[in-house]
């Protein structure tokens, strides 16, 4: 066993567990706790793939700030543990078995599938940071621009929200 | 080097454990915590693709990706504050306007 598969399957096994318990847990503070150990999981398995810029990117906006956010949000409605409603009978009997049998089905055609693409992967760009930049600011250029309006409109929308009406 | 098939596999367990949490939990913004699982598996997958083609743009759409979510959790949690200040609740069972 190498020390990626190690770290591949350690990795994985703490994604895995921070999603059982974001669905779990009760509390949405403890589920957005679980949701950052996912994030800085994933965080772990982008630089095992050798992509650096994304797993800062990862940690820093994704953990980092939108997962404040919502912390924020939960800290600042005082939003308390969920509310038990009593499910349907097709939601117990029919729904939660077929969502299980959807996960693991569609895991096993995955696994299935994309066993026969193993071929030797592509030889890893000396760079990819530098390269990462040029695609992101040549190839990509309008696609980046428009997120800016995106970011812009995101924002008015949020302060056009939160605007109390007088 | 680890199969991509092994990380793809974990990439359609994230996302299946996403939706299970979108279907059955009751707290609004848990949903939309289950939505921003989903969205990191999908990430996940496009990682591992942009190795195994060493095609670099995967890594951009990613990048993409994260952009759009910050959008969406700034916008959707200011919905969900406005539902909260309005309705007093964050139990998805008991914002139904639009029930018949």
């Amino acid at each position: 066993m190498t020390l990626e598969l190690v770290l591949f399957i350690v990795l994985a096994a703490v994604a895995i567990a921070g999603a059982l318990s974001l669905i779990l847990a009760r509390h949405p503070i403890r589920s957005a706790l679980s949701l950052i150990v996912v994030m800085v999981a994933l965080a772990g398995l982008y630089l095992l793939q050798g992509a650096d810029f994304i797993a800062a990117v990862q940690v820093i906006v994704y953990a980092g700030a939108i997962m404040v956010l919502f912390v924020f949000v939960i800290m600042l409605l005082n939003a308390g543990e969920e509310e038990r409603t009593s499910w349907s009978r097709m939601a117990r009997y029919a729904g939660l078995p077929l969502a299980i049998y959807l996960t693991v089905q569609f895991a096993w055609w995955v696994a299935d599938g994309a066993s026969a693409l193993a071929l030797p992967a592509a030889p890893a760009e000396s760079e990819p940071t530098r390269r990462l930049a040029q695609l992101l600011f040549r190839e990509f250029v309008l696609p980046f621009e428009l997120t800016a309006i995106l970011i812009l409109v995101a924002i008015l929308g949020t302060v056009v929200l939160g605007r109390r009406e007088s | 080097m680890v199969s991509p098939s092994y990380y793809l596999t974990l990439s359609a367990i994230l996302f299946g454990l996403g939706v299970i949490g979108f279907l059955f939990k009751r707290n609004i913004i848990t949903l939309f915590m289950s939505i921003e699982l989903m969205l990191n598996a999908v990430n996940l997958a496009f990682v591992t693709f942009s190795r195994q083609w060493g095609e670099l743009s995967g890594q951009v759409y990613v990048f993409f990706v994260i952009i759009v979510a910050a959008a969406e959790a700034a916008v959707g949690l200011a919905i969900i504050l406005l539902l909260a200040r309005n309705r007093q609740t964050l139990n998805v069972e008991r914002i139904n306007l639009l029930k018949l």
